[in-house]
């Protein structure tokens, strides 16, 4: 066993702590289990409800914050008054605390996620990942970016340089912007809108232009032809997205972020589990929006070099993959939010900070994407196309019709919400299997063991010679 | 009377959205025309906001900004030589004068019709539905004829650019 631990070229050589070391870290541990127990008791005795210090909510200090300035403007109104209303005070600092929080969160998260990726993809694929720069290769990210930062941009001769300049700066907006309706606890989120679901398709349908720009503007067929794919794979791909978002949105009847993992906290009942087929066409489609890998063609390095951004170097490149990755992270976030129950964890919720919850939910996310990346191979351009328009779109649309007949009966159905919601569970599933199977079928698609269970000898069909016949006779 | 910050968000966008739709046809580059177009499509969404019309805006942005746009390019892109430039043509005569001719018309209505105007706290007062509940069941309630009758010709124009485009089977 000694000898394959050596071999091994994933496993880390073992670190040994001393008890100099290990001694703070048990007190430390008895500390924090203290500290846990005495939050537990407070919530336990209701103390903690609502108040400005509920530290399970951050959006009650806020709402306690708002209300403590309002009190302080009212009585004196001034010019910004005039120009923002009575509540200015309250409103610019809270814009101020959510923009400040959506861009460290997505910063920080950008940092170490991009340590993650390659340390995971590295296990994946049996070999080490960085591991040189800080501890366990964690300020690898760090020095990425200082290259990044003081590396010169090239512009290719040709270009046009206006729009080669904008799309950088262009991707990175909608990539903050989808992060503004996330709930991240019931009252904790920063634009709570009422059509938080057309919000996120919008915004998220405006980076394909910013990636056409990219690829255009570049001059550079690579480029081009990197930029087209991804366009025609994100506007055929937004179709399935949408119509697995219809049927969230016809079951929960609301468009409100907030509201649809309300719904779910309500039922105790996960979306991805009562319609598991929206929930993977939702994935799949957003790994195509993502361009990452099951769907990475239009960045294929094997085909077209990086695809849209071939041309751009230094920090411009940079951008780019820090938006490809924050993306990954918001696809799951969003996957949490709409079919794994967003914040909610079956009660747990009230014990634990919901964000923490929601934050462990986008980590499996994460990974379950690192993990795709790492495992499968690329498909090809038609097939992807084909698998959106001849495949996935029919039977989400199948779907949809299936769950507008269930909200229905829901809505009229006299008994318990346990009871239809269970129904509804097994009829999903199985109608998810057998469409599955089906619509393979039907487009001519067989399973690979009923050719493969019975091998023809070649002998069975004339050997040789029947080769050499069938030859001469052509 | 509304506050100031209303009244300069509606200058500042509709500044943008007036910029950037003479930046369309005046820009040289047909690429950068369809960008421009775009921006002017965001001014819009921006004022449908100022109008507390989420529900457009927010459709405004998606169709308009990210789908049409989107089919703007392909057509551009598609087309032999058009991406070379946006000069100018025969048609900028009638063009001028049929745009005049329809800014003054929608310009006469805005002005001429007495619409009923709430300001201030009376908008509060009003008990307004959310904007989607409104538009979803007016969609399907009293115009729900005029809603199938644009669906049906959606989907016959989708079939129709099918069968233009389809290539004969190869025998």
């Amino acid at each position: 066993m000694m000898r394959s631990a050596w071999l091994d070229p994933v496993r880390e050589p073992t670190r040994r702590l001393s008890p100099q070391v290990l001694a703070p870290l048990a007190v430390l541990l008895v500390a924090f289990l203290a500290l846990n127990v005495a939050i537990a008791v407070l919530i336990v005795s209701g103390r903690l409800d609502g108040h400005w210090y509920d530290f399970r909510d951050l959006g009650n200090a806020v709402q306690a914050l708002r209300e403590w300035l309002d009190d302080r403007t009212a009585d004196q109104p001034g010019w910004l008054s005039d120009l923002l209303g009575d509540h200015w005070l309250s409103y610019i600092v809270t814009a101020l605390i959510g923009a400040i929080g959506i861009l460290s969160f997505v910063g920080v998260v950008l940092l170490v996620l991009i340590w993650v990726e390659r340390r995971l993809i590295g296990r994946i694929q049996v070999r080490r990942g960085p591991n040189r720069v800080g501890p366990f290769g964690l300020l690898q990210p760090f020095a990425d970016a200082i290259k990044l930062i003081q590396k010169e941009t090239l512009i290719p001769r040709g270009a046009d340089r206006f729009m080669f300049y904008l799309p950088p700066v262009l991707v990175f907006i909608p990539g903050l912007l989808v992060w503004a309706p996330v709930p991240w606890a019931p009252h904790m989120s920063y634009l709570d809108i009422n059509v938080g679901v057309l919000y996120l398709i919008a915004i998220s349908s405006l980076s394909t232009l910013a990636i056409f720009m990219a690829g255009w503007s570049s001059n550079n067929h690579y480029a081009l032809l990197g930029a087209m794919r991804t366009v025609a794979m994100m506007i055929s791909y937004e179709i399935p997205l949408s119509i697995a978002l219809l049927s969230v949105v016809l079951f929960t009847g609301s468009m409100q972020l907030s509201e649809i993992v309300q719904w779910q906290a309500d039922h105790n009942m996960w979306l991805g589990v009562l319609m598991p087929l929206a929930l993977f066409t939702f994935f799949f489609s957003s790994t195509a929006e993502l361009n990452r890998t099951p769907n990475d063609i239009a960045e294929a390095e094997s085909e077209i070099v990086a695809g849209f951004h071939t041309e751009y170097s230094g920090m411009k490149f940079g951008l780019f993959y820090a938006v490809e990755l924050g993306n990954a992270v918001a696809v799951a976030a969003f996957v949490g939010t709409f079919f794994l129950g967003g914040w909610s964890l079956f009660g747990l919720e009230e014990w634990v900070p919901p964000y923490l919850v929601f934050a462990l939910k986008i980590a499996a996310g994460y990974f379950v994407l690192v993990w795709l990346r790492g495992t499968l191979p690329r498909f090809r351009l038609d097939q992807l196309m084909m698998f959106a328009w001849k495949y996935l779109i029919p039977i989400s649309l199948l779907q949809v019709i299936l769950v507008a007949f269930e909200r229905s009966i829901f809505e009229h159905w006299d008994v318990p919400g346990v009871i239809p919601l269970a129904l509804f569970t097994i009829v999903n599933a199985v109608f998810a299997v057998r469409i599955v199977r089906f619509w393979a079928r039907f487009l001519g698609y067989r399973p690979e063991r009923e050719t493969l269970l019975a091998p023809t000898l070649t002998r069975s069909v004339g050997g040789l010679q029947a080769a050499q016949r069938m030859r001469t006779v052509r | 009377m509304e506050s100031t910050g209303i009244v300069l968000g509606f200058w500042l966008l509709s500044g943008v959205t007036v910029a950037s739709a003479l930046l369309v046809f005046l820009s040289r580059n047909l690429l950068h025309a369809v960008l421009a177009l775009v921006l002017s499509f965001l001014g819009m969404a921006g004022l449908f906001v100022t109008l507390s019309a989420d529900f457009i805006a927010v459709a405004q942005v998606l169709i308009y900004a990210g789908a049409i746009s989107v089919l703007l390019v392909f057509a551009v892109m598609l087309t032999p030589l058009a991406s070379r430039d946006n000069a100018n043509s025969l048609f900028v005569l009638p063009g001028v004068l049929i745009g005049a001719a329809f800014a003054g018309i929608v310009g006469f209505v805005a002005i001429d019709v007495d619409w009923p105007e709430l300001t201030g706290k009376a908008v509060l007062g009003r008990d307004f539905t959310t904007t989607v509940q409104g538009i979803g069941s007016a969609l399907l309630d009293p115009y729900v004829l005029a809603f199938e009758i644009a669906s049906v010709l959606l989907l016959s124009a989708l079939v129709g650019a099918i069968v233009l485009v389809r290539e004969d089977e190869p025998a």
